[in-house]
């Protein structure tokens, strides 16, 4: 396995950027995920680094080689297609061991390095199967073998558990991430699934339009979200539009003040950001938390261990709640007068206070 | 009572198709079956009720020499036409599924126009060029009669069908096993020759058969193209014809029909052509 850089890596089609400027840079062993919506240029970014796709500027490096100019059968990465992409017409072991018959591996280390790919995915005892012949997780898996079994330098996953149902995709995705720690392979995957990104990557990587948004662990785009895009994308947001009246104090459209934590954010116009857990609800009103609100119960979803709440604060100023479903808790009803509040360091202010499509998933 | 209707009416839909069917089988078959039961006639006259069965036309074709040698020329003629369509034929389906170029449904449907002319005008048309060609090069480009301007003639129909067949089976062809293949280190002629080709060798064998098929039964071009004592087979029953009418036309045909039909069958056993056709 080996290290991969990508150095300002843009994809341009006339005047539209599939990808603009991707500076990445995966150690050794890592598991890097592109996490992205649809047309976010993830998919653009992994066929580029597969040899697929010509950037029209920017740099590829796996290990110590520049393999921008190389084509994509002298690379060295092991892709895992989100249509498996396996050979209709060759048995599982000739699908595994293609990859070694183009490097001329002499014929009993083949058979060796296939079986060894084959138990790995525990599927040895299907070699002489075809591919038809196999339910949707075991094609994945021997397509999972395929990439590993001639060892390649990067391993790439595009979607690779988006055909599969969704009791099995959370069983694969464990395995996955399981097998590339012990192999210790340097992984990149694109996936559009935020709850796939956050339990298999050791890092992630938040792309729109073309540009990679924000770079960082979980909890980083979690906590500290770098602008409100992924505040929005990773996890939920409630967003509060408004206004920095200073860098310490927020006030929304709706003229409810909200004392925040010092940001860089300019004076001005501003989107304020909340996650639903965060926010505190009960039927009195609490002393102790320093932005204490009260608000109508305009919408509750019962989630079982959850409940959603949409808290009206103002006319122009909604929130998200998520509350615990306890057996001592107090269950608001639409219309209830409730008391909401959270702590100065639970919001997030970006700049700008856009009403545009961020907050759709709300 | 509107159920017993209803029944009815779904019987007798089913009874119109099943008649329907057996006619149109009928009418096909019928050319097929009578041939082979004339071939088998005792007296020379295709006459009905026949005076007895015997094998004696058979006997006869295989001691004439315009008709072995006939069959001969039309065997070579189809498997030669046939091989070099191929070779020009599926890199063309190729390049015309794969890329968006400048003239490209132009090309798509000068590749097809051989099937759609008339075997006469296309006849005529290259006997034109045969003579126009050999005058204005003075006679030292002297293709006219000659096995290889025969030859030509048979590729310019064995084309349509293998570009048509092979665009078929391409269409449903998935170019990410391609890309998989190249991933996994295979160059562009590695992955046609073990990814590709394999995918779309129905097509490839359905377009060749056809184009065999259309090459070996081809009469009104090649009536144009054959040369001094070398004809086909299918000019060698016509020029028979305008002699006698003995049944030894329908066992030339039943061996036709059985070569051609043996053919089609051993092929289907090893690639599904039904599958493109």
């Amino acid at each position: 396995m080996a290290r991969l850089e990508l150095n300002q890596l843009s994809k341009r089609y006339g005047d539209f950027f599939a990808a603009r400027d991707v500076t990445l840079d995966v150690a050794d062993g890592e598991f890097l995920v592109l996490l992205g919506p649809s047309g976010c240029g993830k998919t653009t970014t992994l066929r580029m680094i597969a040899g697929f796709v010509e950037p029209t500027s920017g740099a590829v490096r796996i290990g110590d080689n520049d393999v921008t100019q190389l084509p994509a059968w002298k690379r060295n990465t092991g892709l895992v297609f989100q249509s498996y992409a396996l050979f209709p017409h060759l048995t599982v072991a000739q699908n595994v061991a293609f990859g070694l018959e183009m490097r001329k591996a002499p014929r009993s280390e083949i058979t060796q390095r296939v079986g060894e790919a084959l138990e790995l995915v525990r599927l040895g005892h299907l070699g002489d199967r075809l591919p038809r012949q196999l339910s949707g997780g075991q094609q994945q898996r021997v397509a999972l073998a395929r990439a590993l079994a001639f060892q390649p330098d990067v391993l790439l996953l595009d979607e690779p558990l988006s055909n599969l149902d969704a009791k099995l995709r959370q069983e694969v995705r464990v395995e996955i991430r399981k097998l590339q720690q012990s192999l210790n392979l340097t992984t990149v995957m694109v996936t559009h699934d935020q709850e796939e990104a956050l339990t298999m990557a050791d890092r992630l990587v938040v792309m729109s339009e073309g540009a990679v948004r924000q770079v960082g662990s979980q909890r980083d785009l979690y906590e500290r979200p770098a602008d409100r895009f992924v505040a929005g994308f990773v996890g939920r947001s409630s967003f509060l539009s408004g206004s920095l009246e200073t860098p310490e104090r927020f006030r929304s459209a709706g003229g409810i003040a909200v004392a925040c934590r010092p940001s860089t954010v300019a004076i001005g116009p501003a989107t304020l950001a909340l996650r639903p857990e965060r926010v505190t609800v009960t039927p009195e009103a609490i002393s102790d938390v320093e932005n204490g609100f009260v608000g109508e119960v305009e919408f509750v979803s019962y989630l079982g261990g959850l409940i959603d709440l949409h808290v009206r604060l103002s006319p122009s100023d909604l929130v998200i709640a998520q509350i615990p479903n306890r057996e001592d808790g107090f269950m608001p009803r639409t219309g209830d007068k409730v008391h909401v509040g959270w702590t100065v360091a639970s919001a997030s202010v970006f700049p700008g206070s856009g009403d545009d499509a961020d907050s759709a998933d709300l | 009572m509107r159920g017993a209707l209803a029944i009815d009416s779904r019987k007798l839909g089913r009874w119109a198709l099943l008649t329907a069917a057996t006619l149109a089988m009928l009418y096909i078959l019928a050319p097929l079956i009578s041939v082979t039961w004339l071939s088998f006639y005792e007296q020379e006259i295709p006459s009905f009720p026949p005076e007895g069965y015997s094998l004696r036309w058979y006997k006869l074709i295989t001691g004439n020499a315009r008709f072995v040698d006939g069959l001969l020329l039309s065997v070579q003629l189809g498997v030669s036409a046939t091989a070099i369509g191929l070779f020009v034929g599926v890199p063309a389906a190729l390049c015309l599924s794969r890329f968006r170029f400048p003239g490209r449904e132009t090309l798509n449907n000068l590749l097809l126009l051989p099937l759609m002319v008339p075997g006469v005008v296309l006849g005529t048309a290259l006997y034109v060029f045969h003579v126009e060609a050999e005058i204005a090069t003075g006679g030292r480009f002297a293709i006219l009669g000659s096995t290889l301007g025969l030859l030509s003639g048979h590729v310019l129909v064995v084309i349509p069908w293998v570009v048509r067949l092979v665009l078929a089976s391409l269409a449903g062809f998935d170019r990410t096993l391609e890309e998989a293949a190249q991933n996994l280190g295979a160059d562009r002629w590695t992955t046609f020759r073990r990814i590709t080709l394999p995918g779309i060798l129905p097509g490839v064998v359905a377009g060749a058969m056809f184009g065999f098929v259309a090459s070996f039964g081809n009469l009104e071009m090649s009536l144009f193209l054959v040369g001094p004592g070398r004809t086909t087979l299918p000019i060698a029953i016509l020029q028979y014809l305008e002699w006698k009418i003995d049944p030894s036309i329908a066992a030339v045909s039943v061996v036709q029909i059985v070569l051609i039909g043996t053919a089609m069958l051993v092929t289907d056993r090893f690639v599904k052509i039904s599958r493109v056709v």
